[in-house]
């Protein structure tokens, strides 16, 4: 659906005299919520992101409880066998699409056009786009809980099981097209921040001078780039089927439902790393500043990613041997599958080696960076015994599976999450998190973790399967699934502490008047260049970059001896956040109006064409609006202080001026 | 949408413009010119994706008729042929504009999108025909990959005309001119790569038995 | 797409101009000429009569001369027309990985399918 903007834009330069044909005027706030839903600044995106991820966590979490509340004892009564294939659908699909995934997308927001030393992304309005329409999609699947339950078919909703006939509520449809719609938003922002990171780079930044993070967030973004259509033509044809009578997978008809497990996993597998990539990339920023050396390897770090990027699709069917494949194909993938595991080794063998020797300091972020080096590689070393297919066809379908991908995915992919938060908190909200209260959250959460998801290897491997909604008593499965039970409120006890850490310290820092420096980690990265909160414009000069870890560049340096010293004071490096004379794109209605009209269309497809008609002429109005609108505001004040706002706008030459003279330092 | 580029770059200022390829980046190339390819690319795994689909299923048609029985290949060639010439007046287009014909520009934006159109009754037209001769979207599996894939397809076309028309529409609304020619350009990326799917999708679905 | 990009553009921006690059339009009516040939082509190839009682080994000929016009066509309409041979390579790296990526994981599934053999 953004088809149409990119090649139909307008360059901005012949532009200042026609006036933008629209149905609105200009958004001009800049506070309020008007200012946020308008928004076009990257980090507000990245916020956005961050909170709706958060929101959607929540419900995710309960999901969990209530999973683990059903499964406490030997036939639990809290949920019926319907119900319970809803309630583990759902917060699969939740936790991946609605909280992972988005969470990456807040980081990347957030941090990347920072890291690059840019002022916005490439394309802000898609930007603010790709948000808009992910929440769209998430509130579509989610919506299914009050239109007549969930999907019910598991994350990955093999066929033929997806089909109307074993499935006829309408919960598939919502989870279907949700997640179509949040494709489209994974699509556009992939296309947008890799133009970003190949092409808005500040003068200096080589591919080979950027953080570890923005690496990790390129290759995400490659990922996506390739892996969403693959899902999105899955989900087309399951959308034929059910809503139109196709025949894709009808099996009476002559249809494979293997072809539905391998589009699902062609994409599912290349997903994996989409979700675990982007913490890869946090602690690769976090473990170096608080070992107070640099990354051991750069270049390792970033060739191991690459090369988990393009391994990563070649090894699907590792999650189909029990599908019968045939012996050729299980053989192959099996062999590609151990082989996967060499990169990521080099990366869990990289953070030891940074830290190794380093003044090693156990704030809360690196705390929970070493959470997630040590929690994923048990979860790698339990990854590796999936790829002897044998092991696998034991494995296949039972807790040890659930234990294998909470271990990646919670203990490798959310405690990275997690050590970004207290980490970049300064860095956005311009206030720290409590320490003492991180820390507290940290141990408890590392227990809660490990109660809840190590002892499903023991009942995995006692047999145990998952996605049955109970066990019988003498299963010898009581115990352990009690014991998970009880960590599930031990994980949600350290997110209260998370939650109320995040109040306390704003209440004190608001009393106390407190505020953080640019810097208050002695930092590595140019993000930590610009005050906190970070500025609207960023940078007041886009830096020249002449180092890996530029910032610390400018911080210390070698005296004769080769010792290491500090050549300049923090305060005397960072930049003062002024922003006069900076030029940034303005906000804009047209990506909320085209988001507001997919669901619509969604809905459509399920109750009734027309309301489709009506989506769709949202979608296309906000098209053509969007076109005839430039990017920057011609009208607009040309800087970002709203008390100026009154500029007169044919004085604009004499402001642009001003700010070409302060261009590069 | 224009792109964040104008904010940095030496000389983009409106007045002072001579050209649109100021706008700094550090590839050089254009921002909307990245975004096209990249998504282009992404393109080829969706069309990969119904084209195997298609390929697995091309025989499977149940009690119906499989598709290549119901095959008009002279036709089908004659419509090809349109969609391949389409492209030539598409890169005339371009070359139009990057001289700053106006007028060249818009003659040639509509013959594309003319020779689209001709295409696209084309392939209504086949598609009548062969739910005559019994083969449905819904009939088997064969027949709902085919009508998938190449409705997929006649979407992207569609897609593209209406592009192109609003191209023709900007130009004379003085939107596009010779500055930001390569607006121009990108709508013919796309309309290209709608171009090469179906030199593909010619060869394996209609030409490979 | 690794390594296209770790030389920066000089900040004064001026690059080629790109369209001082290309054919003229003549050199495209030519391309078209070609590539009308080529389909014109194929079809025939496609008809001949050697294919009436294919078997193995001529059955697989006539697969192969349809695809190897196929992969010349697409890659002359993407390399003139497109501009992918006068464009930064960048361009050219990042269409043709999602295409041969597309090809080779495609044609990995269909193998498990055994589609080949048939």
């Amino acid at each position: 659906m953004s088809l149409a903007d990119g090649p139909l834009a307008l360059g901005s330069g012949g532009e200042l005299t026609t006036r933008p044909m629209g149905v609105f005027a200009r958004p001009g706030e800049a506070k309020g919520w008007r200012s946020w839903v308008t928004t076009v600044d990257h980090k507000r995106i990245g916020i956005m992101y961050g909170a709706a991820a958060l929101v959607f966590f929540v419900i995710g979490g309960i999901e969990a409880m209530l999973i683990r509340l059903q499964l406490a004892t030997p036939d639990g009564k809290l949920l019926s066998a319907d119900l319970y294939n809803q309630v583990y659908t759902m917060h699969g699909t939740t936790m991946i699409f609605l909280v992972i995934m988005p969470l990456g997308a807040a980081f990347m927001n957030y941090l990347m056009p920072l890291q690059i030393g840019a002022r916005d992304v490439a394309f802000p309005r898609l930007n603010a786009l790709s948000f808009w329409v992910f929440l769209a999609g998430g509130l579509v699947l989610n919506s299914a809980w009050l239109l007549g339950g969930g999907a019910d078919g598991g994350w990955f909703n093999y066929a033929p099981n997806n089909g109307v006939r074993f499935s006829p509520t309408h919960g598939i449809d919502f989870w279907n097209l949700g997640l179509l719609i949040a494709g489209i938003a994974s699509l556009v922002g992939a296309v947008n921040l890799i133009t970003t990171v190949l092409n808005m780079r500040a003068p200096g930044m080589t591919l080979m001078k950027m953080p570890v993070f923005t690496w990790m967030s390129l290759v995400v973004q490659f990922l996506l780039l390739f892996a969403v259509p693959v899902l999105t033509a899955a989900q087309f044809l399951l959308m034929f089927d059910r809503l139109f009578d196709a025949q894709f997978f009808n099996t009476q008809m002559g249809a494979d439902p293997l072809l539905w497990e391998h589009l699902f996993w062609i994409f599912g597998h290349p997903e994996v790393y989409i979700l675990i990539l982007p913490t890869f990339g946090i602690v690769s920023e976090v473990i170096p500043v608080f070992a107070r050396k640099p990354i051991f390897g750069y270049p390792f770090m970033v060739f191991s990613g690459i090369a988990i990027g393009f391994m990563g699709w070649g090894v699907w069917a590792h999650h189909m041997f029990a599908s019968g494949v045939g012996p050729i194909s299980v053989a192959a993938f099996s062999i590609s599958t151990m082989f996967i595991a060499v990169p990521t080794g080099v990366k869990v063998l990289n953070w030891m080696a940074t830290m190794w020797g380093g003044k090693l300091t156990f704030d809360a972020p690196m705390l929970y960076s070493i959470g997630l080096v040590t929690m994923f590689t048990i979860g790698g070393l339990s990854g590796v015994t999936h790829a002897l297919a044998p092991a696998d066809t034991q494995q296949t379908d039972t807790y040890y599976i659930v234990a294998h991908f909470h271990y990646v995915m919670f203990g490798g992919g959310l405690n990275g999450f997690i050590a970004g938060w207290y980490f970049w908190w300064p860095k956005v909200f311009g206030y720290r998190l409590g320490e003492r209260l991180g820390k507290i959250n940290f141990w408890i959460l590392l227990v809660g973790f490990n109660l809840t998801f190590g002892p499903m290897h023991i009942l995995g491997l006692q047999g145990m399967p998952r996605r049955t909604y109970t066990y019988r008593d003498g299963y010898g499965f009581n115990f352990w699934n009690f014991v998970s039970t009880v960590g599930t409120f031990i994980i949600a006890t350290s997110m209260l502490i998370f939650f109320a850490n995040i109040f306390l310290s704003y209440r004190k820092a608001k009393k106390e008047q407190l505020s953080v420096p640019a810097d208050p980690w002695d930092a590595r990265s140019l993000e930590w260049m610009v005050p906190s909160p970070t500025p609207a414009h960023n940078f007041d000069v886009i830096p020249t970059v002449s180092h890996l870890d530029e910032f610390w560049h400018r911080k210390y340096g070698e005296d004769e001896e080769g010792r290491l010293v500090r050549i300049a004071a923090t305060e005397d490096v960072v930049q003062k956040g002024d922003g006069r004379g900076v030029h940034l794109p303005s906000p804009s209605y047209w990506p909320i109006v085209m988001a507001f009209g997919m669901p619509w269309i969604a809905y459509g497809l399920i109750y009734n064409l027309w309301f489709c008609v009506l989506g769709g002429i949202c979608v296309v109005a906000a098209i053509y609006g969007w076109i005839m609108e430039p990017a920057t505001d011609p009208d607009a004040g040309h800087d970002d202080h709203p008390a100026d706002h009154d500029e007169p706008s044919d004085a604009s030459g004499e402001a642009v001026a001003t700010e070409e003279a302060a261009l590069v330092d | 949408m224009t792109d964040l580029a104008d904010t940095t770059a030496v000389g983009a200022h409106p007045g002072a413009a001579t050209h649109d390829h100021t706008h700094v980046t550090a590839t050089g190339i254009s921002n909307e010119k990245v975004a096209m390819w990249a998504f282009l690319g992404s393109e080829c795994l969706l069309f990969g994706g119904l084209i195997s689909t298609f390929l697995l299923y091309k025989d499977r048609a149940a009690d119906g008729p499989v598709p290549h029985e119901l095959y008009d290949i002279a036709f089908t060639s004659i419509s090809s042929f349109v969609l391949l010439m389409s492209s030539l007046t598409m890169v005339l287009a371009v070359s139009a504009i990057s001289r700053g014909d106006d007028r060249a520009l818009r003659a040639w934006l509509l013959v594309t999108a003319l020779l689209g159109s001709i295409f696209i009754s084309g392939q209504v037209y086949e598609f009548k025909e062969f739910l005559n001769e019994g083969l449905g979207f819904t009939t088997s599996p064969a027949g709902s990959a085919f009508f998938t894939l190449t409705g997929f397809h006649g979407v992207h076309v569609t897609i593209g005309i209406v592009m192109l028309i609003s191209a023709a529409l900007l130009s004379r609304s003085g939107r596009i001119t010779q500055r930001n020619a390569e607006a121009v350009e990108i709508v013919g990326l796309y309309w290209h790569f709608v171009d090469v799917v179906w030199i593909l999708i010619f060869t394996v679905v209609y030409l490979i038995k | 797409m690794t390594d296209a990009t770790t030389t920066d553009v000089a900040i004064t921006g001026d690059h080629d101009h790109e369209h001082s690059h290309g054919l003229d339009d003549k050199g495209y009516v030519k391309i078209a000429l070609w590539l009308a040939l080529i389909t014109g082509a194929e079809v025939a190839w496609s008809y001949l009569p050697v294919w009436e009682d294919a078997s193995g080994l001529t059955s697989f000929a006539e697969v192969a001369g349809l695809l190897v016009m196929m992969a010349i066509k697409f890659a002359v309409v993407a390399g003139f027309f497109m501009h992918l041979r006068f464009d930064n390579k960048l361009l050219t790296r990042l269409f043709y990985s999602g295409l041969v990526l597309a090809v080779v994981v495609y044609v990995i599934v269909l193998t498990t399918f055994e589609f080949w053999s048939s």
